[in-house]
C-alpha cells in the first residue's frame, strides 16, 4: 500500500524552543560515546552529534502516524557553521524539508526528512540537523 | 597523526569500540534524551520482532564523529552525515574506519578535507556508513 504523504508538508514546522549547551551535559554525552577527547571531557565543546539531546517538537504530522505501520530512522546529518560551545544559547527550528517516494525490498517506502536549524542570539546558523524517516 | 598534510586516499586511524551492552544503551539513552523502549525493553523489543534490544543508530554515529574529531580536532568539524543499514545488536563491537576522498580549498583560504567514514560490527558488516567535511588546520611549520 501507497503511503499518500501530501507534498504541502514540506516547509511546516514546529515552534521555536531555545536551549543552553551546559558543559555537564556535553560531558555526559561524550561519556555515554566512550569518546576520552580532552576537549569533549572539558565540556569546552560539543561533539557533533550532540544537536541529538535538543527535542524540538516537530510539526503536527499525524497523517504519518495514522497511516504508517512501521517508522524507521533512516540516516541523520549534522553541518556546522561553527563549534557548538558550552554556555550556547541556540533557538532550534524543526522542519519539513523534502519528502519522495522509493520502492524497496518492503515494497514502497516514503521518506520524509527533517531538518532541526540551531541559530545564537544575533539570529546567525550555528548548525543544522537533518534526519529522515523511512515510513511504510 | 595529524591532519595537516591530509590528502586523498589516507586512512584514518581505525577506532575500535567495546561491545554493545544494556549499561552502554542507558548510558546513551540517558545523555542523548533517547528512551525509544526497543533500546531498553527486551520485552517491547520481542514485540516489535527482535531477538533483544538494539543500539540507538544514533551511537554509531556518535562513534564516526569521535573518529573524525579525534583525528581533525573538534573545532574543525563541519559536517558528519551516516545512513543507518543494518542494526547493532548487543555484543557487537564496532570498528570504525574513514579515508580521505578528497581536499579542496575553500573560500576563506582554509582546506576542507572530505572523507568517507563508515562503521562495521565483528563479522564485517557495515551498520553505519556516512561521509564527513573537516577543516584541516594551519601547519605551524608551512614548507
Amino acid at each position: 500500500m501507497s503511503l499518500a504523504i501530501d507534498p504541502a508538508i514540506v516547509g511546516r514546522q514546529g515552534a521555536p524552543q531555545t536551549f543552553t549547551v551546559e558543559r555537564d551535559a556535553i560531558r555526559r554525552f561524550a561519556d555515554a560515546l566512550g569518546d576520552d577527547n580532552p576537549v569533549y571531557q572539558a565540556g569546552d565543546i560539543a561533539p557533533p552529534t550532540f544537536p541529538t539531546t535538543f527535542h524540538v517538537r516537530g510539526p503536527d504530522l499525524d497523517v504519518i502516524h495514522d497511516q504508517c505501520r512501521l517508522l524507521l530512522s533512516g540516516g541523520e546529518e549534522y553541518v556546522y557553521e561553527r563549534p557548538l560551545r558550552a554556555g550556547d544559547r541556540v533557538t532550534c527550528v524543526s522542519r519539513v524539508i523534502d519528502t519522495y517516494v522509493k520502492t524497496g525490498q518492503r515494497g514502497e517506502m516514503t521518506f520524509i526528512v527533517f531538518e532541526k536549524e540551531g541559530r545564537d542570539p544575533r539570529g546567525l546558523v550555528v548548525f543544522r540537523a537533518r534526519h529522515t524517516l523511512i515510513a511504510f | 597523526m595529524s591532519a595537516v598534510g591530509a590528502r586523498a586516499g589516507l586512512e584514518l586511524p581505525v577506532l575500535r569500540k567495546e561491545p554493545v551492552s544494556r549499561v552502554m544503551l542507558a548510558k546513551y539513552a540517558c545523555a542523548s534524551g533517547d528512551f525509544s523502549p526497543h533500546h531498553l525493553d527486551p520485552e517491547v523489543a520481542r514485540s516489535q520482532g527482535l531477538d533483544d534490544v538494539v543500539a540507538h543508530g544514533m551511537l554509531s554515529l556518535g562513534y564516526l564523529g569521535q573518529l573524525v574529531s579525534a583525528w581533525a580536532g573538534a573545532e574543525n568539524i563541519r559536517r558528519v552525515q551516516g545512513r543507518f543499514r543494518a542494526l547493532v545488536q548487543l555484543g557487537d563491537g564496532l570498528t570504525c574506519h574513514g579515508i580521505v576522498t578528497a581536499v579542496d580549498p575553500v573560500a576563506d583560504g582554509r582546506r576542507l578535507a572530505r572523507l568517507a567514514v563508515w562503521a562495521e560490527n565483528q563479522r564485517g558488516e557495515m551498520v553505519t556508513t556516512g561521509e564527513a567535511e573537516v577543516y584541516l588546520a594551519t601547519s605551524p611549520h608551512p614548507s
